[in-house]
């Protein structure tokens, strides 16, 4: 049977057919034949962003909860731009995202027209691939690719833009292409893997250092298996928390930066680094030529642009790291390691991360350790960008792969309260907390009233301390105290914004006792917003001075 | 400088790619894109159909420098590249052209 669609509707039907049930996005004029073809679809939920970055973190939320690529939608010209950051940041953390944007009708590209942007040009260097399509047909080759190309090999944001003449370009439909999925990766040489086992096999002072390609794989349960038959301790970048339990008796925590004094001084120490869909990050290498300066390197990778690019590996893999790691398991001798392990274990004795006032919940840590008590490991946990960021990093207790979102390459500030609107709307049943601060949440404030529309469980934990504390931090610590730009004069009142915008919200600094008031709202379902004053005075310690050696941090 | 000693010269630090791609509008842009943003000159650039069209090989010309070895990794991740190969400086694809590019 043939069926005569438009270029919106059959946009439409394909995403329907990719099973999404949930797009994020704003209309304006160049979109507006696929909106109308949207608000027909009777099985995909639309959300109304108030921005359009909004819209790009809320698939961001669904795709990094679920590993399968989320969509947002915006019309040309400011739309498209607007959704840029969002787009950028699915780059660098390798999250599947299909951006749909209109564009101006094929005849006026190039015009200068109204709402006219190169968003095909602009979204070069920041997607994994992008299309300008130029009929009706092409939909039906493009949208399913870019559903293959989001989630194959190291997944990434594509952008499809649409021109409304395609949008409303009628064509005969007889057969619909199967949908996009991701492609089988590439499996790890066995010669390879047998160079590997046989040097993890002699090492003395081995690590296993994960990062955000395991969680992505879906290997967690691999890598912490690799680890307690071969006695690996294990490091974890800030993309990779929860694929090992931080209280897993192995488990070093997170490296680099702000990582804690032990885990870097293990680093500085061991003979053979295992690094498995990590990417060598500056944060956490610190120093290149200073990281791990005896080790011998193992480097898995499904992008194979990776290997070598920052260090040169002895052994280096290009294949999907759960496949690679299903087959090192068998080659790996079981050890305990304990000479290895029990040094690890002093190291951390000597040198633990300092956690001051963790039993009180006015300070910033014992208001992460509050909230993390109250939930369980159901809970998902989203950040803002940065101080309580790392604090959060640090400090809350994460055990389950895809139980924390976080904006590691690009680090944006803006990304915590849409992120976690999508994650709430991908698993209704979870509980999604998202820490905040005073300066990231007004970046895309917008959002609550998107949170109150939807009703998302989400608790925004945010931490004021009246600056811009990184910045505050580093001019305090290397810019000779010269504080500028990064103490806020005006403050708004939060919990009279969370109500104007609809959420329930609770200042915490008014709480006779706040442990209880925080158990109270985190347990209350739907939006909320929980202020909390915090010492603008602290600083993220330990910490790595930019360019320097992760072996000499400085602070606690 | 001697000519002999020029063309030494280039031979030491010049290197020749040489990819096939799929032929449509952007690909290019793409391509060069990737050198543009780590500030990496691109030489010299050479681009023709291949066949029905459908395919078409571009041809680089760019100096030997030590980011060469990754720059050839991304060009081939790029979705539109299906094959890069890397030629020695005295490949003979540019040097036909010479007459073209007097002064």
């Amino acid at each position: 049977m043939t069926e005569t669609l438009s270029g919106a509707q059959i946009t439409i039907r394909l995403l329907e057919r990719q099973g999404i049930r949930t797009v994020a996005g704003i209309p304006g004029g160049a979109i507006l034949p696929i909106y109308d073809a949207l608000g027909q679809s009777t099985v995909i939920h639309h959300v109304l962003a108030r921005h359009e970055q909004g819209a790009g973190f809320m698939a961001q939320g669904m795709a990094r909860t679920t590993g399968r690529p989320a969509v947002c939608l915006a019309s040309s010209g400011p739309g498209a731009t607007n959704l840029l950051t969002a787009i950028a940041d699915a780059r660098l953390d390798s999250i599947p995202l299909v951006a749909i944007t209109g564009q101006v009708p094929q005849a006026m590209i190039g015009t200068d027209a109204f709402q006219e942007v190169d968003t095909y040009g602009l979204s070069i260097p920041i997607t994994k691939h992008n299309f300008l399509v130029t009929s009706a047909e092409e939909l039906l080759e493009v949208i399913p690719r870019a559903f293959r190309i989001a989630a194959s090999g190291r997944p990434g944001p594509v952008l499809v833009d649409i021109p409304k003449d395609v949008q409303m370009q009628a064509l005969e439909i007889a057969d619909w292409p199967e949908p996009g999925i991701a492609e089988t990766a590439p499996t790890a040489d066995p010669a390879l893997i047998a160079e590997a086992a046989a040097l993890i096999n002699a090492a003395q002072r081995p690590i296993l250092y994960l990062g955000g390609g395991v969680v992505h794989s879906g290997a967690s349960a691999l890598a912490v298996e690799l680890a307690e038959k071969a006695g690996l301790p294990t490091v974890m970048t800030l993309m990779a928390l929860g694929a090992m339990p931080v209280n897993h008796p192995l488990s070093l925590g997170m490296l680099g930066m702000h990582g804690a004094r032990y885990t870097n001084l293990a680093l500085d120490e061991c003979d053979l680094l295992i690094a498995v869909g990590a990417r060598f990050d500056d944060r956490a290498t610190g120093k290149v030529a200073a990281f791990c300066p005896q080790a011998k390197i193992i480097h898995i990778d499904i992008d194979p642009a990776e290997l070598d690019k920052i260090k040169t590996a002895h052994v280096g893999i290009g294949a999907d790291v759960g496949e690679a790691l299903g087959q090192l398991l068998p080659a790996v001798f079981e050890n305990s390691r304990k000479i290895w392990v029990d040094r690890n274990h002093a190291l951390k004795a000597e040198f633990p991360l300092a956690m001051p006032d963790a039993d009180n919940p006015r300070s910033h840590f014992g208001l992460i350790r509050t909230v993390a008590a109250c939930l369980d490991d159901q809970a998902t946990v989203t950040t803002d960008v940065g101080q309580h960021q790392m604090w959060v990093a640090q400090a809350y207790p994460l055990r389950r792969p895809r139980q924390w979102l976080t904006s590691g390459g690009l680090g944006t500030m803006g990304f915590g309260v849409p992120a976690a609107i999508g994650a709430a709307l991908a698993e209704p049943q979870r509980t999604v907390v998202c820490f905040s601060g005073d300066g990231s949440i007004l970046m895309n404030i917008q959002e609550l009233v998107t949170a109150a529309e939807e009703n998302a469980n989400i608790k925004i934990i945010l931490m004021n301390n009246a600056t811009l504390g990184l910045v505050h931090q580093q001019q305090t610590l290397f810019y000779g105290e010269r504080l500028f730009a990064s103490q806020f004069k005006g403050m708004p009142d939060f919990v009279k914004v969370a109500e104007g915008f609809g959420i329930a919200a609770l200042d915490l600094d008014r709480q006779a006792d706040p442990a209880a008031a925080l158990a109270e709202a985190l347990a209350r379902p739907g939006p909320c917003l929980i202020h909390a004053g915090i010492d603008a005075e602290q600083k993220v310690y330990p910490m790595v001075p930019p360019g320097a050696a992760n072996r000499d941090m400085i602070g606690a | 400088m001697n000519t002999t000693t020029r063309h030494e010269q280039q031979a030491l630090t010049r290197a020749i790619l040489e990819i096939d791609v799929h032929n449509h509008p952007g690909v290019m842009s793409h391509i060069v894109g990737l050198f543009a943003r780590r500030a990496y000159n691109v030489e010299g650039i050479l681009c023709l159909p291949v066949g029905d069209g459908s395919v078409s090989r571009i041809w680089l010309l760019v100096n030997e420098d030590r980011r060469l070895a990754q720059m050839i990794k991304q060009v081939d991740k790029l979705e539109d590249v299906t094959a890069i190969r890397r030629h020695e400086a005295d490949h003979a694809v540019f040097q036909d052209l010479e007459s073209f590019f007097r002064p």
